[in-house]
């Protein structure tokens, strides 16, 4: 029923089915989205887009808020600095 | 390179939950044209998050046949950063977006309420709503202890939808009194909806440990949630757990309208009996009004963009039902109103700042929002202070600033694309 798709979050491979969004696949998968300015490990927040708690690097692009881009095949996702 | 997309309607609406959807669909089917603008990769909003997941002949499901079919340019995973007399600006992950309207409709929702409280940026403790909206776009609920706290009847749908998929429901923690959340059930008797909605809750959700005058005081855990604290009835309880779901209720996205001009008052935004706000030409609809749930933004949206598409009588004839649902609104804010002991939930090194890590302790020393942004950098980061000033209000009485241009980070090329044009508008009518 659900498709799944291939991506890879911080090095690691992962399948999840396809729609899932960057910030539930990185929940899944126990990486945190970013690491804060004091160096806390952080993970998705709101769920919507007003928190930037989620933010992630999505195919070399910095600053990505992970809960409001859907996961794509072959996708690169790091844990934002 | 971004793709510079530029569109001219009639209607404009940004937000694309129950109201804005609502809103754009009629003023679709009553010939207008219409584009529909939403920050999120799809239409329906927090409520009707995930278009595919919904059943059939559910209100939902009819309200997206309509919208498509009404024609309604529907435009997704675009941000408004800037908004003037008859023009927005967006962006998209792959385009910039110029969008002239002769008419606005506001529709931007809520979100919720955050407190801070020892623990509460650790991974996996979420908004209610929050862990909600993450399980919809893919989070696996099953075999999770979940604890869901705060407060709002936004706690109990939360819990509904845990339950339905495969998570243990470990605790409900209500915030407010037994008092209080019985009088709130007894207003909603009179709105048949209403009374339906919290039968079918109550069923689905029997069995469950639903505390009144509870709340956390703390998450625990190592690099992620172990634990929670509850207090309950003055005593201390440690909870063990996968997912903590914890949001007090929920607070109006005003920022667009503010940044409009749009008069607020006590936090939402003012319309007349059309949805007109202070500005002429722009509408608000939906919770940026006042929290009041679907029923109720369905018909504020409808009457928006009956009106907006100068068929004001079609909208004239939704007043009646539109104002019953004042009582909801009402019951809401007197319901789940946030208890003082609250305020004492952060200690020193807590963050209320989660963007610039900005403890509450570092903030005490401020009387006002401004001084403790320019000292320690509180609400300058990425969220703008959706976060940790609608906390600091709460916590320390403090009023936020207007918000500023851009609305929201935006990228160079983005910011370029509109100095450019403005640059070229201003050399136009100087040559003039």
């Amino acid at each position: 029923m659900h498709e799944e798709i291939r991506i890879r979050i911080n090095g690691k491979s992962l399948a999840v089915p396809r729609g899932t969004s960057v910030a539930a696949a990185m929940t899944r998968a126990g990486e945190p989205c970013r690491i804060s300015v004091s160096g806390q490990a952080r993970a998705p927040l709101c769920g919507m887009g007003i928190c930037f708690d989620c933010r992630a690097v999505v195919n070399g692009q910095p600053h990505v808020r992970g809960c409001q881009v859907q996961c794509e095949a072959g996708m690169e996702i790091l844990s934002d600095e | 390179m971004n793709e510079a997309v530029q569109l001219r309607v009639e209607v404009a609406v940004v937000g694309a939950g129950p109201a804005g959807l609502a809103a754009a669909t009629v003023a679709a089917e009553c010939g207008a044209s219409v584009a529909l603008l939403d920050d999120n990769p799809g239409l329906g909003g927090q409520i009707w998050r995930g278009e595919t997941a919904l059943s059939k002949n559910s209100s939902g499901a009819n309200w997206f046949a309509r919208a498509e079919r009404s024609g309604a340019r529907r435009i997704h995973s675009v941000r408004i950063f800037h908004l003037e007399s008859g023009r927005l600006l967006g962006e998209s992950p792959d385009a910039s977006y110029e969008i002239s309207f002769n008419k606005l409709i506001l529709a931007t929702g809520a979100r919720e309420q955050f407190l801070p409280f020892p623990g509460w940026t650790l991974p996996n403790v979420f908004g209610a709503g929050g862990l909600q909206a993450l399980a919809k776009s893919g989070l696996p609920l099953a075999g999770k202890r979940v604890v869901i706290a705060g407060t709002g009847p936004l706690l109990l749908a939360v819990a509904q939808y845990v339950g339905d998929h495969g998570g243990e429901v470990v605790c409900i923690a209500e915030q407010t009194s037994w008092l209080k959340y019985v009088a709130f059930g007894a207003s909603l008797l009179f709105n048949s909806g209403k009374r339906r909605d919290a039968a079918r809750l109550s069923w689905s959700l029997r069995g469950v440990r639903h505390w009144k005058n509870c709340w956390p005081v703390a998450a625990m855990g190592r690099d992620r949630l172990e634990s929670v604290r509850l207090s309950h009835h003055g005593l201390s309880k440690d909870i063990p757990c996968d997912y903590l779901a914890c949001g007090f209720h929920l607070i109006p996205n005003t920022e667009m309208a503010e940044y409009a001009g749009c008069e607020i008052r006590e936090r939402f935004a003012v319309v007349d009996q059309y949805q007109q706000s202070s500005v002429a030409g722009i509408y608000c609809a939906g919770e940026l009004t006042g929290i009041g749930g679907l029923d109720r933004a369905l018909l504020e949206g409808q009457i928006a963009g009956y009106d907006a598409a100068g068929r004001r009588p079609l909208g004239e004839r939704l007043f009646a039902s539109r104002d019953t649902q004042h009582v909801v609104v009402e019951a809401l804010k007197d319901a789940f109103a946030l208890r003082e002991e609250l305020k004492l939930l952060p200690d020193f090194d807590t963050l209320v700042c989660r963007c610039e890590d900005v403890s509450f302790g570092k903030l005490q020393p401020y009387r006002t929002w401004r001084e403790a942004k320019l000292q320690t950098r509180c609400g300058m980061g990425p969220c703008q202070g959706k976060v940790c000033g609608t906390a600091a209000e709460f916590l320390f009485g403090w009023k936020m600033d207007p918000p500023r241009p851009p609305l929201f980070p935006v990228q160079c090329s983005s910011l370029a694309a509109i100095s450019h044009r403005n640059c070229s508008e201003e050399l136009t009518g100087e040559s003039r």
